[in-house]
């Protein structure tokens, strides 16, 4: 048997392994419910029920027409007469005994989920980034029970204000608006933004201000050319936050909205309801509505890692 | 170009009082160093010349004009800072370029303004490099370009060498100091390190604890201290003070040390105390067998040219600078002689050194005499 020799600290070629091991295990066990959801978006109806599960299956993009479209029962006969079908999905639903009546709310709904998903959260960075500078630069009465408050906005679970923000919201008119989807969504991301906008800025020395202010810059221009571009990781990560929080609430956007601003969380289980139990329609609606913050992720992935570090790592 | 005049300028953060009343007048092109040990007030002055402190009273005056409560961007003043501030999202040359691009200079002057700057200081093969992994010194150099480009009224500069390593800190020592005489730009030059002071100012002012000491020349304030913290602030090994027994007329010519009578310059006012501190230098004592004060060597260091050797007297422990011919081992009794026309009395209440014929005369001129 072989002796060698390793530092305290250096993993050895067993551990490492070991390590490696249980990494893969880890990500496979929690890869599992996602990837049986990207799977089943393209079964067949009778394929994503069937038991034993199909594993290997015949994939068709009959969940992604039936999510996209509102369709009706007819005879045989009926379909007969319409003659040759227009288009692939035209084929697809009619060998089900349907046609397709229409489009249905999903793409609507989407939209929704984008449009107040990417405002609130673009809303939210953008105060954010102006309240953490002013907090960590200037001198502000009562700054640290101010910090405080901003952030016990926070503590409250949705459930407890929903009541309340809900009878507000129908007094001014914002419920089932974006905008007041937008502003809720923006007043709960603003806390964290704060928080952890406040904690880069007080990272980057003020000398780089000084700098620029003796430089001949004004102090909002010394802030946009050499602070804002040194925040860029902690706003991308912050920004990532604030998107996953926006782009996944169920609860707010349950009770508050019902038509049009209605967002994809609250709507997605409705397909369920509607002419049966149509799983693939409900994956395929699941796997789209993780593509945008999946995609956010991956674009911004660089800047994340050393945001999410706090700061720890000095460039 | 411009003078830079102070008048009674304080600085308060809240009780603590970090510049206490200062008067003095930076002359046009010149190389100005404020000396003094941390939190002596050096910094916080530097700064509220370049605005970005307000001061609590008194005036700053560039060039005649009132800017005491100008904004930093309208004063026309480069500042450099101890470490650097260069801007690591920018490459050296947008670096350098910056305090142009505010000032609506036309593309063309820009850059060619930014490339004649990045020869003087031999950065411009370096000019599309990122700072972040520049060398100490180049972005040294970096952040002289960044302030040198825009030909400002004045450079200020805080500590700019204290991030650099010693050996390179004699190099940019001599570089700043031919840079200067090149531009000839009035330069207030911020350090606590004495040598770096001896070796680049015009004039050096010291500092401590708020208030402004002494003004001379580098060879002023280091043979004609006017306060005993001057005298042993400046020079390595510093100065040894003496107990000695004062209390003399305006015309006397020798103090008393341990009952020994020590000749020094002709004094030109009285003091009344009967307590004096008597200053000499290590190199303004000289070991010799009939010297009036008498003590044991207590150790030698060799330092090449010359020796330190240190020597227990009844007046105290001193430190003598001897040339390496005399011999001196530890633990022998020699006798000191001391040269008589450089010691200085400090008064013992103000701490100030009493006027005597030392301080008369122009002392450069006399140096090379």
């Amino acid at each position: 048997m072989s002796v060698a020799a390793y530092s305290v600290g250096e993993a050895s070629p067993r551990q490492k392994l070991l390590a490696g091991v249980l990494v893969v295990a880890y990500a496979l066990v929690t890869m599992i419910p996602l990837v049986w959801i990207v799977l089943t978006g393209f079964k067949s109806p009778p394929a994503s029920i069937s038991y034993p599960p199909q594993v290997l299956f015949e994939p068709t993009l009959e969940g992604y027409v039936n999510l996209f479209t509102t369709r009706s029962r007819q005879t045989p006969e009926y379909i007969e007469s319409l003659g040759p079908a227009e288009t692939w999905y035209d084929a697809l639903v009619r060998e089900r005994n349907m046609v397709i009546t229409g489009k249905s709310r999903f793409a609507g709904r989407y939209m929704n989920s984008v449009i107040i998903g990417f405002g609130s959260t673009f809303l939210a960075v953008f105060l954010g980034t102006l309240a953490a500078y002013a907090f960590s630069r200037f001198k502000v009465p009562l700054k640290d029970d101010l910090m405080f408050f901003i952030l016990s906005t926070r503590m409250m679970p949705p459930v407890a204000v929903a009541i309340p923000i809900y009878l507000m919201y129908r007094e001014l008119g914002l419920s089932d608006t974006h905008l007041g989807m937008i502003l809720l969504y923006t007043a709960v991301n603003l806390s964290l933004s704060v928080w952890l906008l406040k904690g880069f800025v007080d990272e980057i020395p003020r000398e780089y201000e000084e700098a620029a202010v003796v430089d001949g810059y004004t102090r909002f221009q010394a802030f946009v050319k050499v602070v804002l571009p040194q925040m860029r990781a902690g706003i991308a990560a912050t920004a990532i936050f604030c998107l996953i929080f926006a782009w996944n609430e169920y609860a707010f956007a349950l009770l508050l909205t019902s038509g049009t601003a209605q967002t994809a969380p609250p709507f997605i289980p409705i397909i369920i309801g509607e002419g049966g139990l149509d799983w693939p329609a409900v994956a395929a609606g699941t796997t789209l509505f993780l593509v945008p913050v999946v995609v956010f992720t991956v674009l911004l992935r660089k800047q994340l890692l050393r945001g999410i570090t706090f700061g720890a790592v000095r460039r | 170009m411009a003078e830079i005049r102070i008048e009674a300028l304080t600085k308060s953060f809240g009780d603590f009082t970090a510049v206490a009343g200062s008067n003095f007048t930076i002359r046009d092109g010149e190389f100005f160093v404020m000396l003094g040990p941390s939190g002596c007030g050096k910094t916080t002055t530097l700064r509220m010349i370049a605005g970005l402190e307000m001061p609590t009273s008194g005036r700053i005056l560039l060039d005649g004009e009132d800017v005491t409560f100008n904004r930093a961007s309208q004063r026309d003043i480069a500042f450099v800072f101890q470490l650097f501030a260069l801007y690591p999202h920018m490459n050296v040359r947008q670096n350098i370029s910056f305090p142009l691009r505010v000032q609506g200079v036309s593309r063309r002057e820009v850059r060619a303004r930014t490339e004649e700057v990045a020869k003087m200081l031999e950065i411009d093969n370096l000019l599309s490099r990122r700072v972040s992994g520049l060398a100490a010194g180049d972005r040294q150099r970096v952040a002289l370009g960044r302030a040198i480009v825009r030909r400002a009224k004045a450079f200020l500069m805080d500590e700019p060498l204290g991030a650099l390593d010693a050996e390179f800190r004699d190099r940019m020592c001599e570089e700043l100091r031919l840079l200067h005489d090149r531009i000839g730009a009035t330069t207030v030059y911020v350090t606590h390190d004495q040598i770096e002071a001896m070796a680049m100012a015009d004039r050096i002012c010291v500092m401590n604890k708020g208030e402004v000491l002494q003004i001379g020349v580098p060879m002023e304030v280091y043979e004609r201290p006017a306060t005993r913290f001057v005298a042993g602030f400046i020079g390595s090994p510093s100065m040894n003070f003496l107990p000695a027994q004062g209390g003399f007329q305006a015309g006397a010519t020798a103090i008393r040390v341990n009952g020994a009578s020590l000749a020094m310059p002709q004094a030109r006012e009285g003091l009344a105390a009967t307590d004096a501190v008597l200053g000499a230098r290590p190199e303004h004592i000289t070991i010799a067998d009939e010297g009036p004060l008498r003590g044991r060597v207590f150790a030698v260091e060799y330092m090449g040219a010359r020796q330190l050797v240190t020597v227990d007297t009844d007046a105290g422990r001193l430190r003598v600078r001897a040339p390496n011919t005399v011999r001196a081992k530890t633990g022998e009794t020699v006798g000191l002689t001391f040269d008589a026309e450089r010691l200085v009395v400090f008064d013992p209440v103000s701490d100030r050194a009493v006027r005597s014929a030392l301080f008369e005369g122009d002392v450069v001129a006399e140096e090379r005499a």
